[in-house]
């Protein structure tokens, strides 16, 4: 059991513009692992939806199996959660986003819920756009089955009992880039500074919005040998740092000329990305899976906001869906009443 | 050489290849008898093949309004070489083969107790048609004429029923009329018409038929209206002969009735998933989050979905699902018939689950249980599954109109909404605070902090706090088995009718027959010929599970009770036997799993030699349908 809330803290007593403080965006305590990647992974999700200032109860936060699934719980206790099947959150995801597309939904599923079981789910809920936040707690491992290797476990990487995985492993995030995802950004569970906004981004953006997380199972693969530890990802990262400014901030801050790129998303908020390297370019797909290659040649793990496409058209907007949720509808807007069937009687004489 | 004889009381039965565009000549000739106001179904006979096999069929006309098959067939057309064999051979003796006699008729085909009429359409059509595909496509027509001849149909009926077809391309109108009248007139001027089948206008005697003004449609469009009417804004499928016809239909009514007047957008979504499980995962999530949702399918996609079945049983999320059986298992033969699937649908999923099933057998009733099944879902927190086949969905049938109450309220539950969620005292999602085991649900957004709750599939105490007490266990699935009992008080009733009066019964036992969906009809017609033959039986319609205290009453008063249904292993003898306290011995099962639907004189024998057989008078149930 770990604790991810320091019960005194000062910033808690901070109010978002809201008037809402952190803790209410609180879960329940966390039962996994003390010091297990996901932890962090709920902590800046807590800290993306109170800074973003997104009421509560307007988030839906859906996940499949698995540790990782298990995290809704334990972020944003006012929120309504559901934990559905081993591999299945995208369909259930799809369902409730398109029953009221008037909430924000929060997908959390694990490598082995997103890159085995629920690799056709996953894949076809890049396709259809739905309009949803989706992050992978990914531990190269099944964590809640004890530490079996998972379709990300890279090639070479060893197991804590000694074997040597001779698979190549499944990059998430070039998957998603290939398969036309909107919003793809990858990041490290110990990495708040670049994690939040990301989130933050993620939520404000309109369409899917994919967070590839790298998160040390401490219990099973966080010892040398696993390319998901810790140790190893600390020493390999490449992060792009950025910051995320919504729509109704002003532009407080100030960045050197050339230092930044800012992106505009569809709902005005802008998105600062800070380049260590001058010309990555976030809307140029082929560049953004060549980096993301080089890096995994390099044996560099490159986070950051890797490819974004702020125009993109939702599953929402491709139905023609009507503005209203369809949950609010009744009756009256959906019974076309026995004139109608009459008609159609008469059609079948 | 005798002649079957017989006004409004036939089987015709078509011998096509597919893909040749027969299906719409067969309608139209089914169409016109019904039109004329004789009972008729006709039923299609189709190979899982899109082009070049054979297909058939079937038109039962009966002017009593019997409208199951009735076994046999009285009058063959045949224009497929392929199967001709075949073809000559099922026809009763004393009955009549139509046949394109472009080639003469091989020796070998030549049977000297039925009566043959040689035209030949494809000579005449090559004649009249330059263009290959009018030759064929008018072939068909052509027989249709002929066949208005020999059987006396009202020749302004089948233009009529052009002209609605074909609305304003006079040219088409016109070719197809040319074409019945060719046929037609070959008929009148080579052979004595009408033959002793013949239909006459107006020559129905099915009390129930006269009652109202019939339609005639198929199943699985009037479920797909049900789901129109009874408020589903959600579908999600994939696609699987037979129930393909159910979304589609649904997406095409939806497109003419669930526009947003101001906007022009859509007050709906359907989404064509990549699999069942996605289908069903969809409107689960849907279900979840406060619509009406359902998806569609067949045999081998309820497998894909058990998993999520089990899911929606116990985290108790509404949703829908409409089961059109299809022969199993695996692909079996996925244009053929069956009700096989009421054991899988019964108990779908791991664990101790089970599903409500409702059980139509009508056009009328897939419209009116598809749209229940959407109030039964959200009042019973559950899944509704309603268990079609082939032979209802996709076939037409003579239907009551469909009605609609439009003070119809929608039952949407127990889910509170913010105000309530203020008032209530205390609330806990899985808290049984009014003893029936349906709980108090609330949707995502509701109130700013009242209400919000984790719905999972692992266990959880009342509070939705996630648990592993056995305790809190066994508290929860115990109220899931008291909530299934009192979903017997929301589900269709059995039905019963008055016993048929039997002069000199043949029997001591106190018989009665039990059947469901599309067994019915049949059922009924075989009971009418057993009575005549001294044999009373009382008849009850299943129309749901959980089955209903009466259906335990009714197999106490009886001595034996027959279990009429379509697939090999008894499975819904089997599931009244688990789920009934009755002495198993009692129920016979009558069975037909060919693929083909179950006919009257099927029934009518299977039960006549149960009870002529020594074993039926000792009241000792038959070993073949022992094994429990
Ligand atoms: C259908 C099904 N198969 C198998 C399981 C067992 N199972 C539970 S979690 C899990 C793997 C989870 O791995 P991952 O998604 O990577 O999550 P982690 O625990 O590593 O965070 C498996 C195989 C299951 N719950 N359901
Ligand atoms: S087993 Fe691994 S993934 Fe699961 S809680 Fe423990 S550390 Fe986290
Ligand atoms: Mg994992």
């Amino acid at each position: 059991m770990s604790y991810i809330k320091p019960k005194f803290r000062h910033p808690r007593l901070q109010k978002n513009a809201l008037g809402f403080t952190v803790a209410d965006y609180d879960g329940a305590i966390s039962t996994l692992c003390a010091g297990c990647g996901h932890d962090s992974i709920s902590a800046a999700i807590r800290n993306a939806c109170f800074e973003s200032a997104i009421p509560p109860h307007r988030i839906a936060k859906v996940s499949g199996i698995g540790c990782s699934s298990k995290m809704p719980t334990y972020f944003l206790g006012k929120s309504h959660g559901f934990n559905s099947v081993h591999g299945r959150m995208p369909s259930v995801a799809t369902g409730a986003s398109l029953a009221n597309r008037a909430l924000t939904y929060i997908g959390v599923s694990g490598d082995g819920d997103t890159a085995s079981i629920g690799m056709g789910q996953f894949i076809h809920l890049i396709r259809r756009n739905v309009n949803m936040t989706y992050i992978v707690a990914n531990n190269g491992c099944y964590g809640l089955t004890k530490g079996q290797d998972s379709a990300t476990a890279d090639l070479g990487s060893v197991a804590k009992g000694g074997a040597v995985n001779p698979f190549d492993g499944i990059d998430l995030a070039s998957l998603a880039i290939l398969q036309g995802a909107s919003f793809v950004g990858r990041s490290f569970s110990g990495d708040k500074e670049q994690l939040e906004p990301l989130i933050r981004a993620a939520m404000a953006h309109n369409g899917f919005a994919f967070i590839d997380v790298v998160s040390p199972c401490v219990t099973f693969n966080n010892h040398t040998g696993s390319t998901k530890s810790y140790s190893n990802t600390r020493e390999h990262l490449e992060p792009m740092a950025l910051d995320f400014v919504p729509m109704r901030e002003e532009i407080r801050t100030q960045y050197a000329e050339g230092s930044t790129q800012s992106v505009t998303l569809h709902d005005g908020s802008v998105i600062h990305l800070h380049k260590a390297d001058s010309g990555y370019k976030t809307d140029d797909r082929m560049g953004a899976l060549n980096a993301i290659q080089s890096g995994n040649d390099a044996d560099r793990i490159l986070t950051g906001l890797l490819y974004l496409d702020p125009n993109s058209k939702d599953l929402n907007t491709n139905l023609n869906l009507a503005t209203r949720p369809l949950n609010e509808l009744g009756r009256r807007e959906l019974c076309p009443g026995s004139k109608v069937l009459d008609s159609i009687n008469e059609g079948l004489r | 050489m005798k002649k079957i004889k017989g006004i409004n009381d036939f089987v015709v039965k078509f011998a096509n290849v597919n893909g040749t565009g027969s299906a719409s000549a067969n309608h139209l000739f089914a169409k016109a008898i019904f039109r004329m106001g004789i009972p008729v179904s006709p039923r299609n006979i189709f190979p899982s093949n899109i082009q070049g096999l054979p297909t058939w069929y079937e038109v039962r006309v009966s002017a009593k309004g019997y409208l199951g098959r009735r076994g046999g067939v009285d009058l063959m057309v045949c224009v497929n070489p392929q199967s001709m064999e075949k073809d000559v051979a099922s026809v009763e003796p004393g009955g009549y083969f139509v046949y394109d006699s472009t080639k003469p008729l091989a020796p070998h085909l030549k049977r000297d107790d039925i009566h043959y009429f040689g035209i030949p359409f494809t000579q005449m059509c090559m004649r009249e048609y330059p263009n290959p595909r009018l030759q064929q496509l008018l072939k068909n027509v052509v027989y249709v004429g002929a066949l208005a001849a020999f059987l006396d149909i009202d020749f302004s009926v089948l233009k009529g029923l052009l002209n609605d077809q074909f609305k304003g391309k006079e040219r088409l109108i016109s070719s197809n009329v040319h074409a019945l009248e060719m046929g037609y007139h070959y008929a009148r001027d080579h052979f004595k018409c009408p033959l002793p089948i013949r239909l006459k206008k107006g020559g129905n005697s099915a009390p129930h038929i006269r009652e109202s003004e019939h339609i005639l449609m198929n199943g699985n469009t009037a479920a797909a209206l049900g789901a129109i009417y009874g408020g589903a804004t959600v579908a999600a499928w994939y696609p699987i002969t037979p129930s393909t016809s159910v979304v589609d239909a649904f997406s095409q009514y939806a497109e003419r009735m669930r526009i947003d007047p101001g906007s022009g957008k859509r007050n709906f979504a359907v989404v064509q998933a990549e699999d069942e499980l996605a289908a069903i995962g969809v409107a689960i999530g849907a279900g979840w989050n406060g619509v009406r949702a359902f998806t569609a399918t067949s045999g081998p996609g309820l497998s894909l979905m058990s998993e999520f079945l089990g899911l929606a049983y116990f985290a108790e999320i509404p949703v829908v699902l409409i089961d059109v059986q299809r022969s199993g298992p695996s692909t079996g033969m996925p244009t053929r018939s069956q009700q096989s699937d009421i054991l899988a649908a019964a108990y779908a999923s791991h664990g101790d689950t089970k599903q409500v099933l409702l059980f139509p057998a009508t056009p009328r009733e897939c419209f009116d249980m598809t749209a229940d099944a959407f109030d039964l879902t959200e009042r019973l927190q559950t899944p509704v599954i309603l268990m079609s086949d082939l032979d209802l969905g996709m076939n037409d049938w003579m239907s009551p109109p469909l009605e609609w109450d439009d003070d119809y309220q929608m039952d949407r539950g127990k889910v509170l909404d913010a105000q309530q969620l203020d008032e209530v005292e205390k609330w806990g999602r899985y808290l049984d605070v009014d003893g029936d085991g349906i709980c108090y649900r609330t949707l995502p957004g509701t109130h700013p902090d009242k209400g919000a709750y984790f719905t999972r599939g692992s266990s959880k105490n009342e509070m939705a706090v996630y648990s592993e007490s056995g305790d809190d266990y066994v508290q929860n699935v115990d109220r899931l088995l008291r909530k299934f009992e009192t979903a017997k008080k929301y589900v269709p009733r059995p039905k019963t009718h008055d016993p048929i009066p039997v002069k000199n019964p043949k029997t001591d036992l106190k018989l009665g027959a039990l059947f469901f969906g599309t067994s019915a009809s049949p059922s009924y017609e075989a009971v009418e010929m057993l009575a005549k033959e001294g044999y009373p039986i009382d008849t009850m319609r299943i129309r749901a599970f959980p089955f209903h205290a009466s259906m335990d009453a009714f197999i106490h008063s009886h001595d034996l009770v027959f279990v009429i249904e379509q697939n090999r292993d008894g499975q819904m003898r089997r599931l009244i036997i688990n789920e009934c306290e009755i002495p198993p011995g009692k129920l016979v099962s009558v069975l037909n799993y060919s693929g083909t639907p179950i006919t009257a004189r099927k029934i009518a024998r299977i039960i006549r030699e149960t009870l002529q057989s020594d074993d039926a008078k000792a009241n000792v149930v038959p070993l073949h349908s022992e094994t429990v």
